[in-house]
């Protein structure tokens, strides 16, 4: 199963904040068992979309030298449900990015209307003890996350294009 | 410049963000990890909220020390603080308070000095620059 939980970026302002969509689809397997006869997306899969998002966010803000985790969610609401065909919009911005790791403030929506909002802290890993535990491979951003990081990077690009005079 | 009470008011805001605690478990001797229930990335969770609520910057380890010992038999004899070490641990810390653990300087009971009141006197020195210079902790 491809855990990436945002489908595109579309705008991406380096170190500061970022847009994401997701298109739920039917197909989904979660939909399978969450819930038989009445398919709701799980609320901690739009957690994820919303971490995945900020979490390349404040990835990018340090060229992905840092392995971003994620250490809590200090807040976190959930006001409607998502459904099989409704497009979610992942608004993310950086509240305060450090060596140490950062917070971020997100929230969803689907046509304009809030359907969750969440406060999400990122820690970085610290590297001389990660190197231990991992070596120098950058367990996080790697394989898939790796490609949409390609994405986010040519979404930066064309977001500051855009905004050239 | 804040008043004490305006500083102890967001701490306890701060505090009541961070930890999911209600209000009124907020009292100045609270101890963050005793009483509170603070975890170790709470620590930094608070760091980052103290900074933002209050606009200043704390460097690493200046509010709550990180592993201010590691094991130097000058500071810790048998599990607990030696005359030096808490010398040590008054140079670090001086905005907090000592009287109980004195008594019994148990390292494990280190944790016990990180109190609500004890964030409070840190952001009133910080806010007046009374801090000592950053040492290379």
């Amino acid at each position: 199963m491809r855990w990436i939980w945002i489908d595109r970026f579309l705008t991406f302002e380096s170190g500061k904040s970022a847009r994401a969509v997701k298109n739920l689809s039917l197909a989904e397997d979660h939909f399978r068992e969450h819930f038989p006869g009445y398919p709701v997306m799980p609320a901690s899969l739009m957690l994820e979309g919303l971490a995945q998002t900020g979490g390349i966010l404040v990835g990018e803000a340090n060229q992905f030298r840092e392995k971003v985790v994620l250490a809590k969610v200090p807040y976190a609401r959930f006001l409607q449900e998502a459904f099989a065909g409704d497009q979610l919009i992942y608004d993310v911005e950086i509240l305060l990015l450090r060596m140490e790791g950062a917070s971020v403030k997100g929230k969803i929506t689907v046509d304009g209307v809030l359907i969750a909002e969440a406060e999400i802290f990122f820690a970085h890993l610290d590297r001389s003890r990660s190197r231990q535990l991992f070596g120098d491979h950058n367990f996080v951003f790697s394989g898939e996350l790796k490609h949409l990081l390609g994405l986010a990077k040519v979404a930066a690009k064309s977001s500051q294009d855009a905004s050239a005079p | 410049m804040p008043s004490q009470e305006e500083i102890y008011t967001k701490v306890s805001e701060t505090l009541v963000e961070a930890l999911n605690v209600d209000e009124d478990e907020i009292k100045p001797s609270a101890t963050l990890q005793g009483d509170l229930g603070a975890e170790s990335i709470d620590f930094l969770d608070i760091v980052f909220r103290l900074e933002r609520e209050f606009g200043i910057k704390i460097p690493r380890g200046e509010l709550f020390p990180e592993s201010i010992f590691q094991g130097d038999p000058d500071l810790i004899q048998d599990g607990k603080v030696t005359h030096k070490g808490l010398d040590e641990l008054r140079t670090k810390m001086p905005f907090a308070d000592f009287t109980g653990f004195e008594k019994n300087p148990e390292v494990n009971a280190i944790s016990d000095l990180f109190t609500v009141d004890m964030i409070a006197r840190y952001i009133q020195a910080k806010l007046n620059g009374t801090l000592p210079p950053p040492s290379d902790n």
